[in-house]
């Protein structure tokens, strides 16, 4: 009974997450908001379910595939209230384009369900079918907008590359399974920890972190993020870059530490590889991007490659100065699209930064809040992104890379650069003879106050979330 | 002996077959020799004892799968010479990654560990022994969480099929037999009354 009152959240979401597509397949044709509002009290409910059972300690479920913890809890909570948002913000969106694609909150949910079972994988298995329950459902959003060829090359390419990372990923475990002989994370670690056949396991690590490395979207792997972040339909391209980067986190935390962490000599050289090429990579093509989805595109390529930097830290404060990273980006990432989603009517996404142009005089309130985002994003303080990057470069000189932490802060300055852009085009630039109004709802104009808002409060109180995030990485280490 | 025999047959077939898949220029003959590699590692299944897998993968795959596979290469009207397109300008870069990487592969396959005397044999069975009820109860037990996993993955590859091809039905316009039937003669005849023609 305790095996099954564990995964009650899970199981409640992939019940309710059915009964909206009975909604959806019976509800009236001109009841047309039935379906959100379904969806929306489905991650409601679960967000609450989480909350009540929050978990003391350690448990493992199911033979030790499913593990809930302080870590798993707090993600799966963000991942429900980003979620949320996300749905207010495409409801505004496909209202106002007219052309509601009511498929979008059912994959959505079964996504969500996807970063649950990631989050909580304790077993190479469920990393794999929670990766690919996330996947699957992200390629299908991708590919919604079916008379957009941009929608369908970008979907195209998310496929076919994702499935190339996931044989690698496979190609890995596979390795890794027939050297320690389980699936099983924490016993995998022991037999890492043994000693034996190091240059095995080693094989095997390095496609596991490729197969990672796509997911996340860091350099060389990241070839897919401009092209699907610009070819998507803005909702989508929100829900991608915000909450799933959680997911990828946990994914990072479970593999690497939780199974691999007798190998964290060797991790710790590859993420350092990756991490600077994505901070030198996407900060420096984000300079020449004039497509603003295309430009934040770029900067999650190197905002990933900063979190890896508090990975590679390789002690329970750098977890947790990623995991801090990892909330901050999604909530911030999540207000920056939002605004792209608030500014498209129905003929335009409105996703040239020209159509930033003016922004403070058109709307001064949305303007104000788009500057708070784009502040974090570049790591101005007193916003919450200066805090996560605070926090990881600090555990970055605690473990004597002192070189990395410069690299990193060279690369923040001229990351600034592109997003203070964004600022002078707001605010000092005349606006487009033919800007239409924006037209967005209250109740949207409201989730991006809130988004923007909760920035600042983040970067205000940020001992807050990161004494949360140390807590779950010290339930986690020790 | 006999198993050594059996077991290269095999394995010669499977990498024959998985290579003429991806280096034959016509896809139907691609999807053929597919089936081949199918049917040769089930051979190697069955040859592991694991028989309930071995008939799976024919049923399934060879069965199922590749027959839809085919019907769809037949449909698509593939043009080669696009595919081909940039074979040459790429060769260099990915030939010299491809020998890199098979000289590091190779380099560790061919370790210790993986020689034979280093696996254990494997434990013969008694004739009795039930391959298909072993597999359901470490499914439905030990594996039970992923295996309802699986089935929700199952469920969104359908709701993504259907999302991705269903068009709305105002763009088809294809006929409602429910209307059809439900249809009476007063809809369709309308009886007039038509004035003769005054003569001149």
């Amino acid at each position: 009974m305790t095996e099954l009152s564990s995964v009650l959240p899970e199981a409640t979401l992939a019940g309710l997450a059915c009964l909206v597509l009975v909604i959806e397949v019976f509800r009236a044709p001109a009841n047309r908001a039935a379906t959100f509002w379904a969806a929306a009290m489905s991650v409601i409910i679960v967000l609450s379910e989480i909350a009540m059972r929050f978990p003391k300690g350690t448990t493992l479920a199911f033979n030790g595939t499913f593990r809930l913890d302080i870590m798993s809890a707090v993600l799966k909570a963000f991942v429900m209230v980003i979620v949320l948002l996300s749905f207010f913000y495409a409801r505004d969106y496909f209202e106002r384009r007219g052309r509601v694609v009511q498929e979008y909150y059912i994959l959505a949910l079964f996504a969500t369900l996807g970063m649950m079972v990631l989050i909580s994988a304790h077993s190479l298995l469920t990393v794999y079918l929670g990766l690919e329950l996330l996947s699957l459902s992200m390629y299908a959003m991708v590919a919604m907008d079916r008379d957009s060829a941009t929608a369908s090359e970008a979907a195209m390419k998310y496929f076919v590359l994702g499935a190339l990372a996931s044989g690698m990923l496979l190609y890995g475990m596979s390795m890794l399974y027939g050297v320690a002989g389980t699936l099983d994370l924490g016993q995998l670690s022991a037999q890492v920890g043994s000693g034996n056949s190091h240059i095995l396991y080693t094989f095997g690590l390095v496609f596991v972190l490729i197969g990672l490395a796509f997911k996340l979207g860091v350099v060389p792997f990241h070839m897919w993020v401009p092209d699907v972040y610009q070819g998507a339909p803005t909702p989508v391209t929100l829900f991608i870059s915000s909450a799933p980067k959680l997911a990828a986190f946990a994914m990072a935390i479970r593999l690497l530490t939780d199974g691999l962490a007798g190998l964290a000599g060797e991790w710790r050289d590859m993420l350092m590889l990756l991490s600077v090429a994505s901070m030198a990579i996407g900060n420096l093509v984000a300079i020449a991007q004039t497509n603003i989805k295309r430009m934040l595109a770029y900067s999650t390529v190197s905002h990933m490659g900063f979190l890896l930097l508090g990975l590679l830290a390789a002690s329970p404060e750098g977890y947790a100065a990623a995991m801090f990273y990892a909330i901050t980006y999604a909530v911030m990432s999540m207000g920056a699209f939002g605004a792209i989603v608030l500014l498209s009517n129905a003929t335009s996404e409105s996703d040239r930064l020209a159509d930033f142009a003016g922004l403070g005089r058109r709307s001064p309130w949305i303007a104000l809040m788009m500057l708070i985002l784009v502040f974090s994003l570049a790591g101005v303080p007193p916003f919450a992104g200066f805090w996560a990057k605070w926090f990881v470069l600090k555990e970055v000189v605690a473990a004597q890379h002192t070189w990395l932490a410069a690299v990193a802060v060279l690369f923040s300055l001229v990351g600034a650069y592109y997003y203070l852009r964004v600022i002078k085009i707001m605010y000092f630039d005349e606006p487009d003879a033919g800007a239409v109004p924006i037209t967005a709802g209250d109740d949207v104009r409201l989730v991006f106050s809130v988004n923007g808002v909760s920035v600042l409060l983040l970067g205000l109180l940020p001992g807050l979330l990161m004494s949360v995030c140390m807590a779950a990485m010290k339930s986690y280490a020790g | 002996m006999f198993e050594q025999v059996v077991f290269y047959t095999f394995a010669a077939v499977l990498t024959l077959a998985a290579g003429m898949v991806i280096t034959v220029r016509n896809p139907v003959h691609a999807a053929l020799f597919l089936v081949l590699a199918f049917f040769a590692s089930s051979g190697l299944w069955l040859l592991l004892e694991a028989e309930f897998l071995a008939i799976a993968l024919v049923l399934v795959y060879v069965g199922a799968v590749m027959v839809l596979f085919l019907f769809v290469v037949m449909m698509l009207d593939i043009n080669l010479t696009v595919l081909r397109e940039g074979f040459a300008r790429y060769l260099p870069i990915a030939g010299i990654a491809a020998v890199l990487m098979f000289v590091a592969v190779g380099s560790v396959l061919t370790q210790e560990k993986f020689t034979l005397a280093k696996t254990a044999a494997e434990v013969a069975h008694p004739a009795d022994y039930n391959n298909t009820r072993e597999l359901g109860l470490a499914l439905y037990t030990q594996y039970v969480w992923p295996f309802e996993i699986a089935a929700v993955l199952l469920l969104v590859a359908i709701i993504a099929a259907i999302a991705l091809t269903l068009r709305h039905t105002r763009q088809t316009k294809a006929p409602k037999p429910e209307k059809q039937v439900a249809v009476r003669r007063e809809d369709r005849v309308r009886l007039v009354k038509v004035e003769a023609e005054r003569q001149g």
